[in-house]
C-alpha cells in the first residue's frame, strides 16, 4: 500500500527518468526447458507497451515472474527505479502491479463488489470495506468508462463486463502498472474497442500498461512501444510507429510470414450440401437457429461471420451430428441427413462430414489421452485401425499418428505425449490433421485459429485452402473478420439465428460486415 | 398424543440433532473452503474416544479434585469433563491436520484421505481403548463430575406455568447439556462469520475459485488449513458430546453409527448454508427420535417393524444423496487440489 502510494505520487517529480518497470537479465527454466533467457526490458511510465510472440515464446512466464507467480532463477526487477523482490502476488500488488489474467480470476457466484474487495479488505468486518469499494467504484466508473453494476453477480455478466471487474480490481488496489494477458481473445469487436478506450484513459492518467497479445492489429492500434519474444528470448524492442505488422510477424516467427492467405480463384463445382429451413431449439427452449437456407458447393470455402452467440455454434453442432434439429432439412449429395437425436457425430463422419469443433478442449480432444489416441478418435473403428473384430491395431494407429505429426509439423514430435502437453497451436494441428486426413466431402471448421500462434495460423489456413482445391466443400465459422475475409470464397453473416446477408469477399469490407453482424443491412437501408 | 409426549419427542430431537449439527457445520467450513470431508465420522469417533478416555482418567478416584462440587451447579462437573472435551477436540484436530496435510500440502485425493481417516479412527479407538482399559474397546462408564448433565436455564420453573410455551421452555429448551447450546449458538455464529467477515469472504472464495484468492494476494494454503482446523474443533465437540453428554456416558465401539455421513447428507440437503443446516439436522434428529420412541407401529393392516422405524434417518440420507431433493450445487473448487497454473 505505502509503496503504491509513493510511486503514485512521483511520476514527474521524484525520478522522471526512471522507467516504471525495468527487467534486467531475467532467466527462468522449468526443468530442461529454458522458458526465459536473459531477458532485459524497460517500460517507460505512462506508456502502453506491447509484448508479442508465439505461444510458448515465454510471454506468460515473464509476466508471471513480474506478478509473483514464479520466481526467476536469475535477474533483477526494478519498479520505478527501485530494486524489488516479488515473491508472491501480494508483493506484486504492494509494488503497484495489477494483472488481468487471460482466464479471469473471479469468483463466479460473488457480486462485483465482493470480487473487488476480496483480498484487499480494510478490516475483519466486511461492511466498511464494501461501502468504501462501492464509492470508489462509482468514481472509477465515471473516470475511465468502467461502468458495471456493483451488485451484479459475476456469472450474470457478459465477458466484456467481467473484464472490467478485473481492471477495477487492479485499480482498487492502487495499481500503477497494469498487465493484460490476451485481453481481447474473448471480446467482440465492439467490446475490444471499448477496452482500448479504457486503456487510453488509463494512459492519460499516467498508468503504465503492458499488453500481451498475438494480434498484430491491436499492437499497431494502441501501443507506444512493442517487444517481440521468440523461444524464450527477447528478440527486439521497437517503437510501434517505426514498425509494421509484417516486420513484427517476421520477428516473431523468425522467417517471412504471409499475413494474407495466398490462394488461387475457387473452382466451384456442384452443390454438395443443401440446407433448407434449418431450425434448432436448445435445451433451455431458446431457438438458436430460426430457419437457415444455405448451399455448400464443391471447391469453395463458405465463411460464416457473426458475433459469437448468434447461432454459428448451433449450426456447426447440428450439422456435425452433436445436437438435433427442431425443423428443416439437410441433404448431402442428394441424400437426406438424419437430423433427429438418433443421429450422432460418428454417423456424420461415415457420411463424409468432418468437423473441427470450435472448442477443441471440450469437443475436439481428450486432454489426458496421448497424441496418437487423439489422432484417430472418431475414426478409430475404420478398417485400417482394426486388427480383428475385437482388437484395435495400435501399431497402425501409432504409425498413422507419426505420419500426421510429420506432415503437419506437430511439435514436439512425439505421439506418446498427452494432448495437454502440446501448445494450443499444436493441439489444433492434431485436430485439423485428424479431420482433414479422413478425406471428407465436407469440412466443418469452427474458430480454426483461436489461441493459435501466427506460424501455425498460416499452416492451418493453407491446409484449408488445399482441401478446397481438391474439390471439397468447407464451412468456416470464425469471429475473426480478417480470417473470414482472407479465407472465404463467399461470406454469409449470421445475426440472431438467421442469415442477415451474403457477400463476396472482393465486394465487401470489415465495416459492412460489422453492420450485418449487428443485424443492419446497409444495402436494404439505402434502397 | 398429548403435549407432554410431544415435548418428549422434541427433547430427544434436540439431543439427537446436536452431534449432527456440529458435524454438519464442521463439514460446512471444510467444504466451503474446497476440501471435501467424508472423514467427519472418523474425527467424531476419535474425539468421542479421546474425550471419554481422558474424562474417565481425570475423574478416577486417585486424581484429587481440588474444589469438590465447585461448578456442579452449571452441570459442568469440574475438570474431568472439561479436560475430556479438550482431549476430544485435540484428537479431532490431529485427524483434521492429517486430512489437511494429505489433501492440501500433498494435493492428494480428498475422498481417499477421508476414508482413511474413518478407518484409522474405527481401528485405533478400539485398539487403544483395549490396551488402556481392557474392557473390549470400551471406556469405563463416566459418572458424576466426569460427564455433562443438564443445565437448567434461568426462570425455567417460573415460566413453566405459561400454557404451551412455558412447558416448551422448561422441558425442551432448558435442561439440556451445555454442548447442546454450544451447537445451537454455533449456527448464527457460522452464518455471521461466513457472510459478514473478511475471513468468511475469503473462505467462500477459496472454495469457488482458489486462483482468484491467490492472485488477490491471499494464501490459499493458509485459508484451507484454517477451515480444516475449524472443522476439527467442531467435530471434536460433536464427538465429546456423544461420549460425555448422552445417556451412553462412555465410549462404545463405533458409537458414531454413521452420524458423520448423515451430517454430510444434511449439509447437501442444506446446500452448504448454516440455517438450512440447522433445519436439516433437526429433521434427522426428529426421525431418529420417532424411530426410537415408536418402535412397532400398528397401522391396522400390519405392524411396521421396529427396524424400519430405526432406519428412517438412513433412508432419508439415501434419498438426499441420490439427489431426489432439488439440485444441490457444491462449491465449485471442492475436491480439487490447488495447483498454480503451469
Amino acid at each position: 500500500m505505502s509503496v503504491a502510494e509513493k510511486t503514485a505520487g512521483q511520476p514527474e517529480t521524484a525520478a522522471p527518468s526512471a522507467p516504471a518497470i525495468e527487467l534486467i537479465g531475467i532467466s527462468k527454466a522449468f526443468g530442461p526447458v529454458q522458458a526465459n533467457k536473459d531477458i532485459s526490458m524497460q517500460v517507460a511510465r505512462g506508456t502502453i507497451h506491447g509484448i508479442v510472440g508465439e505461444n510458448g515464446a515465454g510471454k506468460s512466464t515473464l509476466m508471471s515472474i513480474l506478478y509473483g507467480f514464479y520466481r526467476a532463477d536469475k535477474g533483477e526487477i526494478r519498479i520505478g527505479g527501485v530494486p524489488t523482490q516479488i515473491h508472491n502476488s501480494d508483493d506484486a500488488i504492494r509494488a503497484g502491479i495489477g494483472m488481468v489474467h487471460q482466464h479471469f480470476m473471479l469468483v463466479q457466484n460473488f457480486t462485483v463488489l465482493e470480487n473487488v474487495v476480496l483480498g484487499a479488505e480494510d478490516g475483519a468486518l466486511l461492511k466498511p470495506s464494501l461501502a468504501k469499494a462501492r464509492k470508489l467504484l462509482t468514481e472509477l466508473a465515471h473516470e475511465y468508462e468502467l461502468e458495471v453494476d456493483p451488485d451484479a453477480v459475476i456469472h450474470d455478466l457478459a465477458v466484456g463486463f467481467q473484464q472490467r471487474v478485473e481492471i477495477l480490481k487492479a485499480l482498487y488496489r492502487h495499481a500503477d502498472i497494469l498487465i493484460l494477458d490476451e485481453p481481447t481473445g474473448v471480446l467482440t469487436p465492439a467490446e475490444a474497442d471499448h477496452l482500448f478506450r479504457i486503456l487510453e484513459g488509463l494512459r492519460r492518467e499516467g498508468k503504465t500498461i503492458i499488453l500481451i497479445t498475438h494480434k498484430l492489429r491491436e499492437i499497431m492500434a494502441i501501443t507506444d512501444t512493442v517487444s517481440v519474444m521468440r523461444r524464450g528470448e527477447m528478440t527486439a524492442t521497437v517503437k510501434t510507429a517505426d514498425t509494421s505488422p509484417a516486420e513484427l510477424a517476421e520477428l516473431m516467427v523468425g522467417r517471412q510470414v504471409l499475413l494474407r492467405v495466398d490462394k488461387k480463384p475457387a473452382q466451384v463445382g456442384q452443390t454438395l450440401m443443401q440446407i433448407r429451413g434449418l431450425r434448432v431449439t436448445d435445451r433451455d427452449g431458446i431457438e438458436r437457429l430460426k430457419g437457415i437456407d444455405l448451399d455448400l458447393r464443391a471447391g469453395e470455402i463458405l465463411g460464416v461471420a457473426g458475433v459469437a452467440g448468434n447461432g454459428q455454434s448451433a449450426l456447426l453442432e447440428v450439422l456435425g451430428g452433436i445436437t438435433a434439429a427442431s425443423g428443416g432439412s439437410v441433404t448431402l449429395n442428394g441424400q437426406a441427413l438424419d437430423l433427429t437425436a438418433h443421429a450422432d457425430a460418428g454417423e456424420r463422419r461415415e457420411q463424409g462430414i468432418a468437423h473441427v469443433p470450435e472448442d477443441r478442449h471440450r469437443l475436439g480432444l481428450i486432454m489426458s489421452f496421448s497424441e496418437w489416441e487423439n489422432s484417430c478418435f472418431g475414426y478409430h473403428d475404420r478398417p485400417q485401425y482394426q486388427k480383428s473384430r475385437l482388437l484395435m491395431d495400435r501399431r497402425a494407429m501409432r504409425d498413422d499418428a507419426r505420419e500426421k505429426i510429420e506432415k503437419y509439423d506437430i511439435r514436439p514430435p512425439s505421439c506418446d505425449l498427452a494432448a495437454a502437453n502440446f501448445s494450443g497451436g499444436n493441439q489444433q494441428k492434431i485436430v485439423i490433421a485428424r479431420e482433414v486426413e479422413s478425406d471428407p466431402d465436407v469440412l466443418l471448421v469452427g474458430q480454426p485459429t483461436r489461441g493459435v500462434d501466427i506460424g501455425a495460423i498460416e499452416f492451418i489456413h493453407n491446409e484449408i485452402v488445399h482441401l478446397r482445391d481438391q474439390g471439397k466443400a468447407v464451412l468456416l465459422v470464425s469471429v475473426e473478420l480478417d480470417e473470414i475475409l482472407g479465407l472465404s470464397d463467399r461470406i454469409v453473416v449470421m445475426f440472431d439465428g438467421r442469415i442477415s446477408g451474403e457477400r463476396l469477399p472482393s465486394e465487401t469490407d470489415q465495416n459492412e460486415l460489422g453492420l450485418l453482424m449487428a443485424g443492419i443491412d446497409p444495402k436494404e437501408g439505402a434502397a | 398424543m398429548d403435549l407432554a409426549e410431544l415435548f418428549q419427542l422434541f427433547d430427544s430431537t434436540l439431543r439427537n440433532a446436536t452431534p449432527l449439527l456440529l458435524a454438519c457445520l464442521a463439514g460446512l467450513f471444510s467444504e466451503r473452503s474446497g476440501i471435501f470431508d467424508i472423514g467427519l465420522e472418523g474425527k467424531m469417533l476419535a474425539a468421542a474416544f479421546a474425550a471419554a478416555a481422558v474424562a474417565a482418567w481425570a475423574a478416577a478416584p486417585y486424581v484429587a479434585d481440588p474444589f469438590p462440587g465447585q461448578l456442579s451447579g452449571l452441570g459442568l462437573g469440574w475438570t474431568a469433563a472439561i479436560l475430556g472435551v479438550l482431549a476430544g477436540i485435540f484428537a479431532s484436530i490431529l485427524m483434521a491436520l492429517l486430512h489437511g496435510f494429505a489433501s492440501i500440502t500433498l494435493r492428494g485425493n480428498q475422498l481417499i484421505s477421508g476414508v482413511a481417516i474413518n478407518f484409522l479412527a474405527a481401528g485405533a479407538t478400539v485398539l487403544i481403548g483395549e490396551s488402556l482399559f481392557s474392557m473390549g474397546g470400551q471406556t469405563p462408564q463416566l459418572s458424576g463430575n466426569a460427564r455433562f448433565s443438564g443445565l437448567d436455564l434461568p426462570l425455567a420453573e417460573t415460566l413453566g406455568g405459561i400454557p404451551i410455551l412455558g412447558p416448551l421452555y422448561r422441558d425442551v429448551i432448558s435442561g439440556q447439556v451445555i454442548l447442546v447450546y454450544v451447537a445451537l449458538l454455533a449456527v448464527p455464529l457460522t452464518a455471521w462469520v461466513l457472510f459478514n467477515t473478511r475471513f468468511g469472504l475469503r473462505l467462500r472464495a477459496v472454495g469457488e475459485n482458489p486462483g482468484a484468492v491467490d492472485t488477490a494476494g491471499v494464501s490459499v494454503v493458509r485459508m484451507r488449513y484454517s477451515a480444516v482446523l475449524i472443522a476439527g474443533i467442531l467435530c471434536g465437540i460433536a464427538g465429546a458430546y456423544l461420549s460425555m453428554g448422552t445417556s451412553a456416558a462412555g465410549f462404545v465401539k463405533d458409537m458414531t453409527a454413521g452420524r458423520g455421513f448423515i451430517a454430510l447428507a444434511a449439509l447437501i440437503f442444506a446446500k452448504w448454508r448454516p440455517y438450512p443446516a440447522l433445519g436439516a439436522c433437526l429433521l434427522f434428529g426428529l426421525l431418529e427420535a420417532i424411530g426410537s420412541k415408536y418402535q412397532n407401529v400398528d397401522i391396522g393392516l400390519f405392524v411396521i417393524p421396529v427396524q424400519f422405524m430405526q432406519a428412517l434417518p438412513y433412508i432419508l440420507t439415501v434419498v438426499i444423496l441420490a439427489g431426489f431433493i432439488g439440485k444441490a450445487i457444491p462449491p465449485k473448487a471442492g475436491g480439487v487440489p490447488y495447483v498454480k497454473e503451469r
